[in-house]
């Protein structure tokens, strides 16, 4: 019998434990001025996997910021931003595999670019048109790709951390010498899920990252209302878990945590926990406005430790990058971005008869009939409905 | 009286039921110093205190189970849930003990004390989960009673009801009407009695059911109904559980007619309960089959959000088959 107690020391005097008992280091590899800090250990990186990633940098600040102009305009219904968390999401994803399954949150569209959605594939899903890979059932921003091994994003919080261990479980049953990755909020490790998620994967031996990105906020709820306790990496021991936490707005130390989760991942087919420590730059979301619980200050301060201009200056000391060539970056995408703007939001929505499809495998009979009576609803009142006036 | 939309009407509910009975206490996800996602709860934790209006961790499952903790020690505990599509989490802390409690002690500890507030419906481009009415999972569940105003006056009376009535309450708000809604509401307390079906309108033809945002989408169907000459009595149904059998059935002998109208799908929905009892209550009166202008049987969509609702068009059409059976 392997009981937590056999390993424990005993004392013949009372004594708790409490949240300084325990110490959680934090990994940093790279300062705010783009040089390493001494003795820092550098992960897996060369100059192309530099670019991709600084690449996807690029492409969603510009996303990001014409996205939520597109809001503003009206023209889609919602956005949210990954602003500042830029390191967390694109340092994790360039660690993994192309076959390692990732389920996000929401906020995790940069993870989706780098494993290499289109931007015209990200404007058919904002836009809902009839090319959206959800046939505009969902939000904006609820996006997914089975081809990119990305599972489709799910308003529900939390829902997405167990599924994660039963994803993780599945690639080693099937042989695979994958990983799933999950990311969360440190809002929604609040959540039921997030327990039975992690204690399940740790008794179960799942190959998964959890991954949590601790921004600061959940809508408005700072940390020190959400939890207590060190953190979230805190737990990880807790469920019997590996453990880091790292500076979320430092792209080397979140590869450098990443690669090495997941290579104890796959060879011990075990989980790993990850504490990203970041901040939401930007509002919750596009319905959201932040000046109601923090405060400018407190923005200003964590502009100074923007994600993208650090790893940005780390690039240009090694000479991989120059402020011409970063400047004509942002430019491209921004034009890019502007062109697919104009196509997807010219091009129908689907039919009408998607409606009742993906329900069930077929649509049943009784789904068939309301379709029909819909159809010739619509039919008689064609204007009313505009999305299908067109496909009836 | 002043002219309030739904939200101040709410508002003024929470803060009265806080003044009148200092054993309230406010909570959920984002409720405290914010004042809630649609900012129900503004300006609450100043008037009330921290300890009486706070911000929850992030769990449904736990504010409901905390609810029941505190209501089960003689606590009046409301407990915001942020959608009412996020509800879920929470369904075994309601359905099975929040419920059961007063009849699985043999009353020796109820809940009565809880009231879940939650913004729910669609119309206003929320796509999958931020859109659904689930009002009849909970309807199926004895020991819970639902509640749905339909206007500001009514958020206000039928919360502070819901508040003080001695059985738990799920009191869904129609979020489409949060700022639309604008009306009197008188400034002083008053409760509108739960359980019991209003009369909005009277007419001879046909009765038209429904509950919260509904409610004008019937309206508006009997408005286009009456220009074909047909009259129709508009009933609010506000309590769903236990519902006001007697007021609708009166109504149904008086028309000979019935229409039920909900967001929900149509199967299992809580028109399908309504339907069944009225054919019981009135089967010899009827000079129809009783209809049901409902949601689809999908989940909800975003774009084809006008299609899936029931709404003022597609309920005209039904009144006009209803009537020319
Ligand atoms: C079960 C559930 N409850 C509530 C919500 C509403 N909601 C959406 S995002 C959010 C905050 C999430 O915060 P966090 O997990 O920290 O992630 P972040 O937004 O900071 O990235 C809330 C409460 C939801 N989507 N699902």
């Amino acid at each position: 019998m392997s009981n937590a107690t056999s390993q424990n020391e005993t004392v013949h005097r009372v004594s708790f434990l409490d949240r300084d008992s325990v110490n959680i280091p934090i990994l940093k590899i790279l300062q705010a001025d783009g040089t390493v800090y001494e003795n820092a250990v550098l992960p897996a990186i060369d100059e192309a996997l530099a670019h991709k990633i600084y690449d996807t940098c690029v492409f969603t600040r510009v996303l990001d910021e014409r996205m939520l102009g597109a809001q503003r305009q009206g023209r889609i219904s919602f956005y949210m931003t990954c602003t500042g968390e830029e390191a967390s999401i694109i340092g994790s994803a360039a660690s993994l595999d192309n076959d390692d399954v990732i389920l996000a949150q929401y906020r995790e569209h940069a993870a989706l670019r780098y494993r290499g959605f289109t931007t015209e594939q990200f404007m058919n899903q904002l836009f809902s048109n009839e090319k959206d890979l959800g046939k505009g059932r969902q939000m904006p921003i609820h996006y997914g790709s089975s081809e990119l091994n990305y599972q489709t994003i799910s308003s529900p919080l939390a829902t997405q951390i167990p599924q994660a261990t039963g994803v993780g479980y599945s690639l080693k049953m099937q042989g695979k010498r994958n990983i799933a990755i999950c990311y969360f909020g440190e809002g929604a490790a609040s959540e039921g899920d997030f327990h039975a998620g992690l204690n399940m994967a740790a008794v179960l031996k799942s190959p998964t990252i959890f991954f949590c990105r601790n921004n600061g906020y959940a809508i408005s709820t700072p940390t020190s209302e959400q939890f207590m306790g060190n953190g979230i990496a805190s737990r990880g021991p807790g469920y019997g878990m590996h453990t880091i936490r790292v500076d979320g707005n430092d792209m080397l130390a979140v590869l450098a945590a990443t690669q090495q989760a997941r290579a104890y991942a796959v060879e011990n087919n075990a989980p790993v926990l990850i504490e990203a420590m970041t901040y939401r730059l930007g509002a919750h979301s596009s319905s959201d406005d932040p000046s109601g619980y923090r405060s400018k200050d407190e923005e200003a301060k964590w502009q100074q430790h923007d994600p993208v201009k650090r790893f940005k200056l780390w690039m240009i000391n090694k000479g991989w990058l120059t402020e011409k060539q970063d400047s004509e970056l942002f430019e491209k995408y921004r034009s890019e971005v502007l062109a697919e703007v104009k196509v997807a939001e010219k091009l129908p929505m689907s039919s009408v008869d998607t409606l009742i499809e993906d329900v069930y495998d077929t649509p049943t009979p009784r789904l068939k009939q309301q379709l029909e009576t819909l159809k010739t609803h619509i039919k008689k009142y064609p204007k009313s409905y505009p999305n299908s006036e067109g496909s009836v | 009286m002043a002219e309030i939309n739904m939200l101040q009407a709410i508002n003024d509910a929470l803060s009265m039921a806080m003044e009148t009975d200092d054993k309230t206490i406010l909570f959920g996800e984002d409720v405290g110093h914010f004042g809630g996602v649609f900012r129900a709860t503004s300006g609450l934790q100043d008037k009330y205190g921290r300890d009486r209006c706070f911000n929850t961790p992030l769990t449904e499952q736990g504010i409901a189970g905390f609810a029941n903790g505190l209501a089960s020690n003689g606590m009046t505990a409301i407990a915001e849930i942020q959608f009412a599509d996020y509800i879920f989490p929470a369904i075994d802390q309601i359905v099975n003990e929040t419920a059961k409690f007063r009849y699985r002690s043999g009353n020796e500890f109820n809940v009565g004390g809880v009231t879940f507030r939650t913004p729910y419906g669609g119309g206003i481009a929320g796509g999958h989960y931020h859109s659904q009415s689930p009002e009849a999972y909970f309807t199926q569940t004895a020991g819970l009673k639902v509640v749905v105003p339909r206007n500001a006056y009514q958020a206000k009376g039928l919360l502070l009801a819901s508040i003080r009535d001695k059985n738990p309450v799920i009191f869904f708000e129609p979020k489409r009407l949060y700022r639309a809604n604008i009306g009197e509401v008188p400034d002083g307390d008053y409760e509108i009695e739960l359980g019991k079906a209003e009369v909005v309108r009277e007419g001879k033809d046909i009765t038209l059911l429904a509950w919260g945002a509904q409610m004008e989408i019937i309206e508006k169907a009997a408005d286009m109904a009456a220009k074909e000459g047909i009259s129709c009595e508009i009933l609010d149904l506000r309590t769903l559980a236990p519902w006001d059998v007697e007021t609708v059935a009166t109504s149904v002998k008086k028309t000979g007619r019935l229409l039920i109208n909900h967001e929900a799908p149509l199967t299992g929905g809580f028109a399908g309960e309504i339907a069944a009892t009225i054919q019981e209550e009135c089967f010899l009166y009827l000079e129809s089959p009783i209809s049901r202008v409902c949601g689809l049987d999908t989940p909800y969509p975003l774009i084809h959000e006008k299609e899936y609702m029931p709404d003022a068009l597609k309920t005209f059409e039904a009144i006009k088959a209803s009537v020319t059976f």
